[in-house]
């Protein structure tokens, strides 16, 4: 009976012991996602592993987050590196920077599609970041510092 | 005086950089002649009995770029027979990207086997003139008369991981319909890949 109890536990832990999750997210996932937040403000930044002004500014959304602790927010972190890369990179370099986001990996494969599903004017270039809350949207195909996305977080949630 | 003109200067500079216009189909294609990875310079005029060109903007460590090397070679070895070769132009200054150096071009080329010209575009100036914003991004050129007219842009296909048999030919497609001396029914679809690598606007 102890055993089983300890395995349980250990079955039940392992999870947290491995860090991070990444998820496969739809496009049709983040909008139901985001219809269930209402007076949340989510703050979605689009990355991959091999973007490297991506993963420079990867900080900045932790940080915002951390400091917006007492804020209804939440930043989601969507990688748009190919499901073939999940195990190999994409889980490994979440654990190694300790991404504490929630992170995704997009669950698309027409990129022709999906890119004007979540917004018209992207061209597709990362990084890009889409904020929402409620019905108001802004999409910003940019790179930011974070003295730049602090005051652009501020700006929509005014 | 001294100082218009230095500030023009710096204006046109930062223009220059910022404004990046991508040529449209319709568009007639800037000539260029750029140096091959064995030295040779290579033009579209090399090839007199051509009818256009793949002409795809491509880099060497592009996940992106990487994912349709195969998709590329098998595109040249199709359509070159038709009149339709693959020239390829690396976009991306050895400053910004180590990446892509001259011998790492010659490099990809033995590696992936490569059948067609590799140019190296010192200075980005054909890049910019093309207004080429990732990798891999497709021009198809038709020859028209003396001169090389863009006739459709963007992405090779749909499926940049290559795991949809149902994928949709864009490339391909706009050929066949040259061919059949039909208007191309997607003439410009959205680009997809790495960004060029460009100098930072100061």
């Amino acid at each position: 009976m102890k055993h089983i109890l300890i395995l349980v536990v250990l079955f039940v832990s392992l999870p947290a012991a491995f860090g991070q999750q990444v998820q496969l997210l739809t496009v049709d996932n983040l909008n139901e996602r985001l219809e269930q937040g209402k007076d949340t403000t989510y703050v979605i930044n689009f990355w991959a592993t091999w973007c490297a002004p991506c993963i420079k500014e990867l900080p900045y959304f932790e940080k915002l987050q951390e400091e917006k602790q007492k804020e209804k927010l939440k930043v989601l972190l969507v990688s748009v590196d190919f499901k073939s890369q999940l195990e190999k990179r994409v889980i490994p370099f979440v654990s190694r920077h300790s991404l504490k986001n929630e992170v995704f990996l997009l669950d698309e494969q027409d990129q022709q599609e999906y890119i004007d599903k979540i917004n018209k004017e992207w061209s597709g270039a990362i990084p890009a970041t889409l904020f929402v809350k409620g019905k108001n949207k802004k999409f910003l195909e940019q790179e930011f510092t974070y003295p730049k996305l602090l005051s652009e977080y501020n700006n929509f949630n005014k | 005086m001294k100082a218009l003109v230095l500030f023009t200067m710096m204006f046109c500079g930062l223009v220059a950089t910022a404004q990046i216009t991508t040529l449209e189909p319709g568009a007639t294609a800037p000539g260029f002649s750029l140096k091959n990875i064995d030295g040779k310079m290579v033009s579209p005029e090399n090839y007199p009995d051509a009818k256009g060109f793949i002409l795809v903007f491509t880099a060497n460590t592009c996940p992106y770029a990487i994912a349709y090397e195969t998709r590329l070679v098998e595109l040249d070895q199709k359509f070159s027979s038709q009149g339709y070769p693959v020239i390829a132009i690396n976009p991306n200054p050895e400053s910004l990207s180590k990446g892509d150096s001259y011998e790492k071009m010659q490099d990809k080329v033995n590696e992936a086997s490569f059948s067609f010209p590799y140019l190296l575009d010192e200075g980005q100036s054909i890049t910019n003139l093309y207004g080429a914003r990732v990798t891999p991004h497709i021009f198809l050129l038709q020859k028209e008369d003396n001169n090389l007219k863009i006739v459709y842009t963007g992405a090779i296909d749909n499926d940049t991981e290559d795991i949809n048999p149902d994928k949709i030919k864009y490339v391909e497609n706009a050929i066949a319909s040259l061919e059949k001396g039909e208007a191309i029914e997607t003439a410009s679809t959205k680009s997809i890949g790495c960004t060029v690598k460009r100098p930072a606007i100061e």
